[in-house]
């Protein structure tokens, strides 16, 4: 079976890993890493719970290669909190009370940091279009909505 | 969920994928953005011994005019369509099809070759492409070739592409004056596949009428359904209510959906005629006309 050495950096660390050609990235980042709040829900990339940054875009990382990621920049929720201080994004959801059972909540705030890093000022019909492709089960949107627009006055 | 064991390769050339696909022949799959292939693969619906990865060659992303037309590299991501000043201006077809195509997450990775490449009927550039008249330029061990995006498709998952050989660029005439298309999708959620979905192209003559149309439709069969009856139809008649009845009449009549979870034949072919009546009218508003 095939191995390839690859080289990633995740939230600013470098790692160096050998792996098999078919591993998922998002089970590089859960179980080689230990970075657990990255999440698998459906598996089969309609969820968006897995969603993590690759090279700056917000992917789903279910259906990704760790192999495809060599050499690339990787951020994961856990790179989002910076020296013990929440994200405006996290503070939007801990403020609006964007989640409930909170499965979503670490793919639906890495998109929403995406989005705002593109658009400082999304109106509400762009946060909605920006998050399609996340799933919440719980909230029916409307706070996270609220969570993200928090979040976007907080940046600009 | 874990695919079954494979190998990985990462040419640095088209060139070189192209040697690896003609080494390793029936057992060797293209690997773009993967949105399509590696849910495959890992739901276990097909296997592959080895992947040739072509997502980091150089040079395959652009989207261009040159030469009279509109050049698309295969690789390119189709969130790159979505937010190409060029396509939401001058090719409107092109920003309402991929705007539709999955989800936002998804199309950061999915490209535009690898939609067109796929063979899925359920795909929505290809209907796209077929209005607009558009080449593939395909790359094999013995060069180039060109192949209309009307002559692609051969059944479900089946295309005119032999198995080393990678589809390079899509070229899209440009428009003449007084053109414009539309593209309208039928679909119960975001990331769903149509329930039926309808391209329209048209030029319009000096007096309003139509001079050409192209009409195709997605999901309508096991390939791309170019509804050329109702194309030659509409060629030289102005548009009013009684021509967009016949020509969506006319289109959906070549539709042959399956009856799924989506709907029956009937309801899918009935949406069919709606959206090509809709997306016609829409057309004909985008390049000018009333």
């Amino acid at each position: 079976m095939a191995k390839h050495r690859i080289n990633v950096t995740v939230n600013g660390t470098a790692h160096a890993a050998e792996v098999e050609s078919r591993l998922l990235l998002v089970h590089f980042i859960r179980e080689n890493l230990r970075l657990t709040g990255t999440h698998i829900g459906c598996d089969t990339s309609h969820c968006g719970a897995c969603t993590v940054h690759l090279d700056g875009e917000p992917v789903k990382s279910c259906t990704v290669l760790a192999v495809q990621a060599d050499g690339c920049k990787l951020r994961t929720v856990e790179g989002l909190e910076q020296a013990g201080k929440l994200h405006p994004v996290q503070e939007g959801f801990t403020e609006k009370h964007g989640l409930q059972c909170g499965y979503c909540t670490p793919g639906m705030m890495m998109t929403s940091v995406a989005l705002l890093e593109r658009n400082k000022s999304p109106t509400e019909q762009e946060i909605r279009e920006a998050i399609s492709g996340n799933l919440c089960r719980c909230t029916g949107y409307v706070n996270i909505v609220k969570a993200v627009q928090y979040a976007a006055e907080k940046l600009r | 969920m874990i695919p079954a064991p494979f190998d990985y390769h990462r040419p640095g050339t088209l060139d070189e994928a192209v040697a690896l696909l003609a080494r390793y022949g029936d057992g060797a799959k293209v690997l773009s953005g993967g949105m399509s292939l590696l849910p495959i693969l890992k739901l276990r619906l097909g296997a592959v011994a080895h992947l040739v990865d072509i997502g980091r060659i150089p040079g395959l992303e652009y989207i261009k005019e040159e030469g009279g037309m509109l050049k698309i590299g295969g690789g390119t991501r189709q969130a790159a369509l979505e937010r190409s000043e060029l396509i939401a201006a001058k090719y409107p077809i092109l920003r309402d099809a991929v705007v539709l195509i999955a989800d936002p997450l998804v199309r950061n990775r999915a490209t535009v070759g690898g939609n067109l490449a796929n063979g899925d009927p359920g795909n929505d550039l290809p209907a796209t492409m077929i209005t607009l008249g558009a080449t593939l330029v395909v790359r094999g061990p013995k060069g180039e070739r060109t192949i209309p995006v009307s002559q692609f498709y051969k059944g479900i998952y089946s295309t005119a592409l032999a198995p080393d050989e990678i589809l390079a660029e899509v070229r899209v005439p440009i428009p003449p004056p007084r053109s414009g298309g539309a593209y309208l999708k039928l679909k119960r959620k975001v990331g769903d596949f149509a329930v039926a979905a309808a391209a329209v192209q048209v030029t319009l003559d000096a007096k309003g009428g139509i001079e050409r149309a192209g009409i195709a439709l997605t999901n309508a069969g096991a390939t791309p359904i170019e509804a050329a009856d109702a194309a030659k139809y509409l060629a030289g008649k102005a548009l009013d209510d009684k021509v967009v009845a016949e020509a969506s009449r006319l289109a959906a009549a070549k539709s042959s959906p399956s009856a799924d979870r989506r709907g029956s034949v009937e309801y899918k072919q009935e949406m069919a005629r709606v959206l090509v009546g809709r997306a016609l009218r829409k057309a004909v508003a985008r390049a000018g006309g009333r």
